[in-house]
């Protein structure tokens, strides 16, 4: 299979920053990457720090009051945390786009999808340096051909419509078009599902992977969902107070967890088929102001070792395209 | 087991002691990290301080009240009388600390009234709802719809203007913003889950008020009270500047400017020192609830 | 077969639907629209649905927290459709609910003890403050939580500490019942599980018996004994869990089953065949005709859409309101499929309605 092209790579990343108890380390070296049309996952529970990553690679993150001590984030080949915001403004939409969980919120309630789309479309345009004003049929019909991308029915009338006269699908799949207008080569959704049903999930989640196989979009889907991971994710990250705990194939990762942590994720998902494998994993995530040194998992770990307090595991190859940061698979210690 | 026992107490007294000071601490950090909250609240406290301690602060204390010295009359700032003399004779710095106690003094009846009044009637408007709600609110409507200064002027002018006439005006109509606050957070807390929580626990309704909606109420509550305290004083300034509030010799700073103001643009010290009095009050108190505002905001939030 | 602890017959609750300067009446949000159901005493008996099911609605109308419009509901053999005074006293202390959001359940401006104190204050449960602090206390130990706690403000807790808060406040005056509506659904999976377990224990040591208001399904497979699937103020299929996983009925159950999203190959294998054609979930404003599925249902057929179904025993214990019920459900579905091809062929034409009429094998 052809190397395809690395569009976001985030090289050990710190970030941290100050509250009223000293300071909060919440990113602790993690890097991860998305090629061109993959689709990538994500995972990790509240308080992780992937909603912090994700904003650090999207150049969102505000920096006071963040702090970022060491790492690089490289977009499309340039490095996001030097960028100035007028360049950082430049990319959005075109090189990275993002949803969110809450469609409703996302939208904005004073305004028809059309007017927003026809924004969304226009600005793109803008950005990119076109400066002729663009014919109202045009941007109409770039609006509709979104609406229908996404298989909204009737897309003509759905222009005229309000936000709050849609339901939560038909809203995701508004702000999906809306997205994916300006053709972006990432998009990022975070954790698009969790406001929706079930079924209109599984319906959603149908969507972006079609989209991501047509238009060779990759998506970088944040969840906390394993089961939402299944189902999108060709490659996953597994994330666990700041640290990347693991990473591979979403199905091999999930079929056979390695990390202990994964693991103790993985056996506390009910089963559809009735067993209950695990009771959570005892202990509690750690307080980033003063987090336990090495590895952040040891403290709540039964397989824990001397050395896994003192020097955070570098991950460990233990098949092909899969990593382990763990001392049980062996691996070189922190230089 | 006896001397265990006696720990206990103390224990758990220590526990929710250590809890106090750390929700205070947090507090205080977050109002801190605001230099401009800082320098309100310093302004505040520096003026009540003043204010609250005249006889001993001013100058010329005897300069207070009835006093005539027309030799002295006029005199423009100088090392003795840092703000000048006024008409009569009087220490205007003096005059102007005087004063401003009878400010504060406004603010504080007037919002001693018409606070409790206002958060009453938004809360049964905000917690009975139907007709209640809406005849209460209706009331609230109108009095908003009236102009604050005109209608104090009404009624203040509708008697023999002094200073409680005064107060009584202004906190005729002051109730209602607070009613008005205070029902739209009864409003919504009244939806929240731990509200529903304490009706399937069978608590009574004035359970309920009392012990889960109006704690929420109490932060923009004390956030509108700053806030208020300044606009308060502003308008019985203005009232007292038409002649309507405070009658020399107990002049307010709103006498004060009026005063001054026929001696204008000559003898200038009179007017612009007490001018710059109440901006000062005023905007002390601004700064100090916006931060208040900030600090208790987050305090309090996930 | 002991007497149920909680009956639930033909319950409906309609809100009205107001607009316009006069207030009038536009129309009702059937948001419970004649449900019936049972439980029975030590039981978990599972409620699941999505948005506009009603599922919430029949837990909070159970609580009293919104009258009923009409049907009845029986706790321990008593009449609790109204309540006066005395039933009401008694109520509160037999039913009790856990609520679904950890971040607005507990009052922010209240530490834990001044949240746990108010049931022991209002029952009189307790002579003095300090036996008030012994039984807070107590109540932490049972939802496993150190009395570190004690003072500490919600905003302080996580999601699963205030979610084991809000559990203590319910066991603080001693039910039998708990309502539980989605306790778990905003936690993370490791703490669901540490709170399911905790559900479980609790059920054992005190006796409890459990309504459980969840969306996921797979969390109804493992903790609930009996289940029913509520959809757009009604309910379409009841019966024991096995039972409705491995061999489901009614085509929305299926979808439902079918779309819910899992972490294992194992557990694909088990996911009967959706029976959907896609499509948005109504609103309880405007529930469409005759079985509220068809818009949606792939196998619907004319008479789906003029007639509601009425309820049936399609197995023992296993209750179903779909017309096309019987004719649709292979024993086999969902267990795994039938690796015989005459099999699975006649199971197909089944499915997609085709006038080939061979029933399931």
């Amino acid at each position: 299979m052809a190397e395809r092209s690395l569009l976001l790579d985030v090289r050990n990343l710190h970030v941290q920053f100050r509250v009223y108890e000293g300071i909060s380390r919440v990113l602790d070296g993690v890097s991860l990457q998305v090629r061109e049309g993959e689709r990538v996952g994500l995972v990790g529970e509240t308080g992780c720090g992937k909603t912090v990553a994700m904003k650090a690679a999207m150049g969102i993150l505000k920096s006071p009051p963040a702090q970022f001590p060491t790492g690089e984030v490289f977009l499309a080949g340039k490095d996001v945390l030097k960028m100035s915001p007028t360049e950082i403004l430049a990319m959005k939409g075109k090189i990275i786009a993002m949803i969110f969980q809450d469609p409703l919120s996302s939208l904005n309630p004073v305004f028809t999808v059309g007017q927003q789309i026809v924004d969304v479309i226009r600005y793109g345009r803008r950005r990119a340096g076109d400066g002729r004003r663009p014919a109202r049929a045009t941007l109409r019909r770039t609006a509709v051909e979104a609406l229908e991308s996404v298989r909204l029915p009737d897309p003509e009338r759905m222009l005229k419509m309000y936000p709050l006269e849609l339901s939560g699908g038909m809203r995701q799949r508004a702000l999906i078009a809306m997205a994916l207008v300006n053709r972006p080569r990432l998009l990022v959704a975070d954790e698009p599902g969790t406001a929706l049903d079930v079924t209109i999930q599984a319906q959603i989640l149908e969507l972006l992977k079609g989209l991501a196989r047509e238009a060779q979009i990759a998506i970088l889907m944040i969840t906390h969902d394993l089961g939402v991971v299944r189902e999108i994710a060709e490659r996953v990250y597994i994330m666990y107070a700041g640290q990347i705990a693991e990473t591979g194939r979403a199905k091999a990762i999930l079929d056979a967890p390695e990390h202990p942590y994964t693991r103790g994720l993985v056996a506390s998902v009910p089963r559809l088929t009735g067993e209950v494998l695990a009771e959570g994993i005892p202990g509690t995530v750690p307080d980033y102001t003063e987090a336990p040194p090495g590895c952040r998992f040891h403290p709540r770990c039964d397989h824990r070792m001397d050395v896994c307090e003192k020097r955070k595991p570098l991950p460990v190859e233990t098949a092909a395209g899969r990593h382990v940061a763990c001392y049980l698979y062996g691996g070189e210690t922190h230089a | 087991m006896m001397p265990s026992d006696q720990h206990a107490p103390r224990k758990r007294e220590d526990a929710r002691w250590a809890a106090f000071r750390d929700r205070l601490g947090r507090g205080w950090y977050k109002f801190s990290r605001n230099r401009i909250s800082l320098i309100g609240g310093a302004m505040v406290l520096f003026f009540v301080f003043l204010a609250s301690f005249a006889h001993f602060v001013t100058p010329y204390p005897h300069h207070a009240g009835a006093y005539t010295d027309f030799m002295n009359a006029f005199k423009p700032p100088s090392a003795a009388h840092w703000f000048g003399t006024d008409s009569l004779g009087a220490d205007v710095l003096t005059r102007i600390i005087f004063g401003s106690q009878i400010s504060f003094m406004l603010a504080g009846v007037v919002l001693g009234i018409s606070v409790p009044f206002g958060v009453f009637l938004g809360l049964l408007a905000g917690y009975i709802g139907g007709k209640t709600e809406t005849i209460i609110m209706r009331i609230t409507d109108i009095f908003l719809s009236l102009p604050a200064l005109v209608m104090a002027l009404a009624i203040c002018a509708a008697f023999t203007p002094s200073i409680d006439k005064a107060m009584l005006a202004v906190a005729s109509i002051w109730w209602t913003w607070h009613c008005r606050l205070v029902h739209g957070i009864t409003r919504s807390i009244k939806t929240e889950e731990f509200v529903q929580a304490s009706r399937v626990l069978g608590a009574s309704h004035l359970r309920i008020i009392f012990r889960d909606i109006l704690p929420n109420c109490a932060s923009p509550i004390i956030v509108k009270i700053t806030l208020d305290a300044g606009f308060v004083i502003l308008v019985g300034a203005g009232l007292s500047f038409l002649g309507l509030g405070a009658q020399p010799p107990a002049e307010d700073l709103g006498t004060m400017i009026s005063i001054g103001s026929k001696y204008l643009p000559e003898r200038w010290w009179m007017t612009v020192f007490p001018s710059l009095a109440i901006f000062l009050i005023i905007l002390g108190f601004n700064l100090l609830g916006d931060g208040l505002r900030d600090a208790l905001a987050v305090e309090e939030g996930v | 077969m002991h007497d149920p602890i909680l009956g639930v017959e033909n319950l409906r609750k309609h809100f009205p639907l107001h607009s316009g300067l006069l207030n009038r009446v536009l129309g009702h949000v059937k948001a419970v629209d004649d449900v019936t159901f049972e439980v029975h005493p030590g039981e978990i008996f599972g409620l699941v649905g999505e948005s506009g099911s009603g599922k919430s609605t029949v837990a909070k109308t159970i609580v009293h927290l919104y009258g009923a419009t009409s049907g009845t509901i029986q706790l321990k053999g008593r009449d609790v459709s109204q309540l006066d005074r005395q039933t009401a006293k008694w109520f509160r202390r037999e039913i009790q609910m856990v609520f679904q959001d950890p971040k607005s359940s507990l009052n922010p401006r209240r530490n834990v003890t001044s949240t746990l104190e108010d049931p022991l204050i209002i029952y009189g449960l307790a002579k003095s403050r300090r036996e008030r602090e012994a039984i807070v206390r107590n109540l932490l130990e049972q939802v496993e939580m150190s009395s570190r706690y004690m003072y500490k403000y919600p905003s302080a807790l996580s999601g699963g500490q205030r979610q084991r808060v809000a559990i203590a406040r319910a066991l603080a005056v001693n039910p039998s019942f708990l309502v539980l509506d989605e306790p778990t659904s905003a936690l993370d999976v490791s703490v669901q599980a540490k709170l399911i377990g905790l559900f479980v224990r609790l059920r054992e040591e005190l006796g409890l018996s459990y309504l459980f208001i969840t969306h996921n399904l797979s969390l109804v497979r493992t903790i609930a004994a009996r289940a029913a699937v509520m959809y757009v103020g009604k309910i379409y299929e009841l019966g024991p869990v096995e039972q409705l996983f491995r061999r489901p009925f009614h085509p929305y159950t299926r979808t439902l089953i079918a779309a819910a999203p899992v972490v294992s190959q194992a557990e694909e294998g088990v996911k009967p065949r959706k029976m959907s054609r896609g499509g948005e979930i109504p609103s309880p404003v405007t529930p469409p005709s005759g079985c509220a599925f068809h818009p949606r249902c792939s196998v619907a057929q004319a008479r789906c859409a003029e007639e509601l179904p009425p309820i049936v025993e399609a197995a023992p214990g296993h209750l179903v309101r779909c017309w096309r019920a019987e004719e649709l459900a292979s024993p086999r579905e969902g267990v795994g499929r039938s690796l015989d091809p005459e099999v699975r062929r006649a199971e197909r034409a089944t499915l997609e309605g085709h006038d080939t009429e061979s029933g399931p094998p």
